[in-house]
């Protein structure tokens, strides 16, 4: 599972351009500023109120002052800044982030969002994840393709909505799936995966891009 | 220039059952975790707490909840104290979940004087129920009304003994805002100096908004 994770992660950092300003979310979404290409410099924000996240302090050299919204401590680059929670927010409704990464519980084909609470199981709660997929310009959902074998891209979401029509690019460990007027397009399938296979495992209907590639899971 | 450094317990003896209460921090971190441990030392019950998260089990805001002195909180994130969450489905511990952007911005508007705010964020999902709704320039926004609380408790890194507040790194999070909007503000801080002795320039929290100051044997 990390390794599908680790895939997911090196193909969404391809979606990144130099210059950006990036939030990425607990989890999964964290893994992609690994993965960034050569010449792709990004500002990442963590909405408890940091620009310019680097990554994780050695061990013993935890500064306690510093997490990210995960609650991890980091460590800031050069050019770094802090802010309060107001500002952090403006920063996000405001159009001032180009690209979030979010984790999701579910997708559907008409870009909708689940990803706070499974209702009577588990609630944790929306943090800034409303926010974000209300704010940032481009709303990228990193994700396992499916929930143990059940689909997680579907037509209609089950669980409470998070954001409406918000998403525009999944990124699974087997497909990158574009979100467009007319419906979910199949834009990638990752290598030694079949197109079958990520229909298989996918509920909503997929359209086939005229262009459909690979991507690599090395 | 009022000197309002207090000692912990005389903080908390100002707090009464049943009192709303705003606790800045994110995940424990600017938390004042000195006042939560002498809330619950004192008993003190039938809380509602305003907040970002309730912590992360047995860390700050945490320890009020699995104590079950609280009766409801107005939050965005409760996935890293399970407790919470337990206590919810059993019916015992009203939560209501504000995105976080929205907590921020009620809070704010309270303690700026604005009669709410207009956001995009939670249009068309469970957090725009029962709310007013309008339609600017072909946006749809909610119209999310102020929060105030009768004490906010703050978490500072250093505060002279007028209230003026320093906040390092990420610890400023809700901290800010929080010590706008309610009657009475407490600072939590390790490190208390005199007037003058903090650069105005990066005072972050007002001296005008504090009530008492007190100090804390470990910034937690």
């Amino acid at each position: 599972m990390d390794d599908a994770k680790n895939i997911i992660a090196r193909r969404i950092a391809q979606e990144l351009h130099d210059g950006d300003v990036v939030n990425l979310g607990i989890g999964l979404p964290t893994l992609v500023a690994n993965y960034l290409p050569q010449g792709v410099d990004i500002t990442i924000q963590s909405e408890n109120g940091v620009l310019g996240v680097n990554g994780s302090p050695e061990k013993g050299k935890e500064d306690p002052d510093l997490i990210n919204a995960g609650g991890k401590h980091i460590t800031v680059r050069k050019g770094s800044s802090y802010f309060d929670t107001a500002t952090s927010f403006g920063i996000i409704r405001g159009g001032h982030v180009d690209a979030t990464v979010l984790g999701a519980l579910e997708v559907d084909e008409k870009g909708n969002l689940a990803s706070h609470m499974v209702p009577g199981k588990m609630v944790s709660g929306m943090g800034g994840a409303m926010d974000l997929a209300t704010g940032a310009k481009k709303i990228i959902i990193g994700t396992l393709h499916t929930n143990s074998g059940k689909p997680k891209i579907l037509k209609n979401l089950t669980l409470p909505i998070t954001a409406v029509g918000v998403v525009k690019l999944i990124v699974t460990e087997m497909a990158v799936i574009e979100v467009s007027p007319l419906g979910l397009v199949l834009k990638e399938v990752a290598e030694g995966t079949t197109v079958e296979q990520v229909k298989a495992a996918t509920e909503a209907e997929l359209l086939m891009s005229p262009d459909l590639g690979t991507f690599s899971v090395q | 220039m009022k000197n309002k450094v207090i000692n912990i317990t005389e903080a908390v003896d100002r707090i009464p059952d049943g009192a709303s209460i705003m606790i800045a921090g994110f995940l424990g971190n600017g938390t004042p975790h000195n006042i939560i441990d002498a809330i619950l030392a004192k008993g003190i019950k039938n809380l509602t707490i305003i907040a970002n998260d309730t912590g992360i089990t047995g860390i700050g805001i945490s320890k009020l909840i699995a104590a079950k002195v609280v009766k409801k909180v107005m939050t965005s994130h409760i996935g890293t104290n399970p407790e919470t969450g337990k206590q919810m489905m059993a019916g015992t511990l009203e939560v209501e979940l504000v995105p976080q952007g929205t907590l921020a911005e009620r809070i704010r508007s309270a303690g700026a004087g604005l009669g709410g705010v207009l956001t995009p964020t939670g249009v068309g999902t469970d957090v725009a129920h029962g709310k007013q709704t309008l339609v600017l320039n072909g946006k749809e926004y909610l119209l999310e009304l102020p929060i105030k609380a009768d004490f906010a408790i703050l978490g500072a890194t250093i505060a002279d003994t007028f209230g003026n507040s320093f906040f390092n790194g990420t610890t400023k999070n809700f901290n800010p805002v929080m010590s706008t909007a309610a009657d009475t503000v407490i600072v939590e801080t390790a490190k208390i100096v005199e007037p003058g002795e903090l650069d105005p320039n990066i005072v972050m929290v007002h001296g005008i908004f504090v009530d008492y100051i007190v100090r804390s044997n470990s910034n937690g």
